[in-house]
């Protein structure tokens, strides 16, 4: 088989008809000149009708398929007719497949200016429509949450328990894992600092109070909000993906009261208790590093016991069942307002994360305010 | 039967028996495809005619038996022969299969870029016409998620066909398009077929698809779980030895006796 290069020439036969002779092996592997130096040729003198000849080629594929479809277009657009002969077998019965359909043409959008996209009322009305929408979401759990009270919602106990399980039980390791290492560095963090005063006992005051109020509720809550919320997300919009969200509305059941009610009480429920779970393994691991330090674990014991008050507990508490409410809503909402293709879902998923951590920090900083100037 | 009889076969599927654990869905299948076929593989619902493609496509390994392709078996090749035999495949899958992060464009400049000696400009070129010729021409920046159920299918057909494969196989390649657009795909799947001359494998059950295009096929019974018809669809209606076969190919709930 000669493998001589691709080429074509084009020829004037006469004043208004050209002829465009191909020539070699139209295969992957040559390149032949592109179409545009001929389309530039023909744009200047254009002629009334253009002939294809294939006799010269020796092998072909799509590549030559491509260059024919693109000549075609172009005398299309240009107005000249365009005509073969000698073509491989074959090659015009694919070409009046490609050309069957005319080119789907974009409709004219005019392009907004960019700096439109600054307007400062368009943000406002972008912000001000994303909050409405949350507020909306809230609203609808709330009357869900209404409507369960009465007794009267499409949520069963089955899925609320499947999601406790899941919430929960399966959590423990990872929970005691960040736990244990949290309270760990808030002892070192406070050994070091405390020792220059000579009052290192103080140890486990910190690390009570610091976990209690702060950092094993709120390190939980981030886990949950990577574990669970992001579940949450993945599993509504991949209901949406599959319909399954269309297919409850149509039956006249709220996807409110039979998603997302048992996924957020379920972790409303569980986040407590894994709060609890998280403080106890904190305390734990402040009274190694403590006893590390010098101090015994009777003196740590008892002087933490001195620090520990229902208080503390109760706003570690308090934290975690707003903690567990926004982590729900967060994850459920990107879920359900998921788009409905697979990369839809991994959105989803994301949006939940990061609105989960942003909510848990913005809702922690605001509990502490309130409860600063209540003096509690 | 078919006048295909007179070729070789192109792929030789060899007392494949195929189950889930213990539970044998269909034994024993033997049968031939022959170059320029348009293969259909029949049967009701759940009778294992899309594992049976799997198993030919060596997506799951058959319990027993071996399927063959120009005289090689399959699943005793090496990798690598195994990789060289899937290049010359071309397949759309039951939901089309696109990848809905990727713009149609990019779909299909996938297996390009991978197998082919094009360059980047000349893979654009030839992305255009795979989607020409499936009436998509213009829709490159498109995401599947974007464009129709009918379109979808086609723009899977137009991956399928960008390494100009010699051996099309469709799962359900019409199902959910209304009657014009299926039948519209039909036409598509020949003309490319004979254009390319390309042999066609499917799996289906819509009876106008399997009479207008079919050459040759097989149906895979429920009940003895085993083929128990092979040939000419047509045919097949009206002279199969089998009720259930004439039954299922001029959809009847019941047998009628007296044509038999």
């Amino acid at each position: 088989m000669s493998t001589s290069p691709p080429g074509y020439e084009l020829l004037g036969e006469s004043q208004d008809e050209s002829l465009l002779a191909l020539s070699g092996a139209w295969a992957q592997g040559h390149s032949p000149e592109p179409f545009r130096t001929i389309a530039s040729q023909l744009i200047s003198n254009p002629p009334h009708s253009l002939t294809v000849d294939g006799t010269g080629i020796t092998h072909w594929d799509s590549l030559l398929m491509a260059f024919l479809l693109q000549c075609h277009d172009f005398c299309r657009t240009q107005g000249i007719a365009f005509g073969t002969r000698q073509l491989p077998q074959g090659i015009l019965e694919l070409l009046d497949v490609a050309t069957a359909v005319k080119p789907h043409e974009e409709p004219e959008e005019t392009p907004a200016p960019w700096l439109s996209t600054l307007d400062p009322a368009n943000l406002l009305r972008r912000a001000s429509g994303g909050t409405r929408d949350s507020l909306a979401f809230i609203g609808e759990v709330t009357i869900a949450m209404g409507r369960l009270a009465t007794g009267r919602a499409n949520t069963r106990l089955k899925d609320f328990t499947a999601f406790c399980y899941q919430t929960g039980p399966n959590a423990f390791g990872i929970i005691s894992l960040t736990s244990i290492l949290v309270g760990m560095i808030l002892a070192y963090l406070g050994a070091v600092q405390l020792r220059q005063f000579g009052a290192e006992i103080y140890v486990a005051d910190l690390v009570v109070i610091g976990t209690l109020r702060e950092m094993g509720v709120l390190m939980t809550a981030v886990v949950m909000a990577g574990r669970t919320g992001a579940a949450y997300a993945a599993q509504l919009g991949t209901m949406q993906t599959n319909e399954e969200i269309d297919a409850i509305s149509t039956m006249g059941i709220s996807p409110i009261e039979f998603l997302v009610l048992p996924r957020m009480l379920a972790l409303v429920v569980i986040m407590p208790l894994l709060t609890v779970y998280a403080d106890l393994l904190g305390i734990v691991g402040g009274g190694i590093v403590a006893g590390g330090m010098g101090i015994s674990p009777p003196q740590y014991i008892s002087q933490g016991m001195g620090a520990l008050s229902i208080t503390q507990v109760s706003v570690g508490l308090i934290k975690a069942v707003v903690f567990a409410a926004l982590i729900a809503i967060a994850g459920c909402r990107a879920g359900i307002n998921s788009g409905r293709s697979s990369a839809a879902v991994g959105q989803a998923a994301t949006t939940a994360v990061v609105t989960s951590v942003v909510y848990l920090i913005v809702a922690d900083a605001a509990i502490n305010i309130v409860f600063q100037q209540l003096g509690i | 039967m078919s006048s295909s009889e007179s070729k070789p076969a192109l792929i030789e599927v060899r007392d494949v028996t195929m189950a889930y654990g213990t539970n044998v869905i269909q034994s024993d299948l033997t049968f031939d495809i022959h170059q320029g076929d348009i293969f259909v593989i029949m049967g009701g619902s759940g009778c294992g005619k899309s594992t049976l493609l799997k198993h030919m496509l060596g997506l799951i390994t058959p319990d027993a038996g071996d399927i063959l392709y120009s005289g090689t078996s399959f699943y005793s090749a090496s990798k690598e022969r195994q990789d060289s035999m899937r290049k010359r495949w071309g397949i759309t899958y039951q939901s089309g299969g696109l990848f809905s992060a990727m713009t149609l464009e990019e779909n299909i400049t996938l297996p390009l870029e991978l197998y082919t000696e094009y360059t980047k400009a000349e893979t654009k070129d030839v992305v255009a016409y795979k989607l020409a010729l499936v009436g998509l021409a213009g829709y490159q920046s498109y995401y599947p998620s974007e464009i129709s159920g009918g379109m979808r299918k086609r723009a899977a057909l137009a991956r399928a066909i960008a390494l100009d494969p010699e051996i099309l196989f469709f799962d359900e390649p019409s199902a959910g398009l209304d009657p014009i657009s299926s039948s519209l795909l039909d036409d598509l799947i020949v003309q490319i077929k004979e254009s390319m001359g390309a042999t066609v494998v499917m799996v289906t059950h819509e009876l106008p698809s399997i009479f207008a295009i079919a050459n040759n096929s097989v149906y895979l019974d429920n009940i003895s779980r085993t083929m128990i018809e092979y040939g000419n669809p047509a045919q097949l209606r009206d002279h199969s030895q089998k009720a259930v076969v004439r039954q299922f190919l001029s959809r009847s709930a019941t047998a009628d006796e007296d044509s038999a």
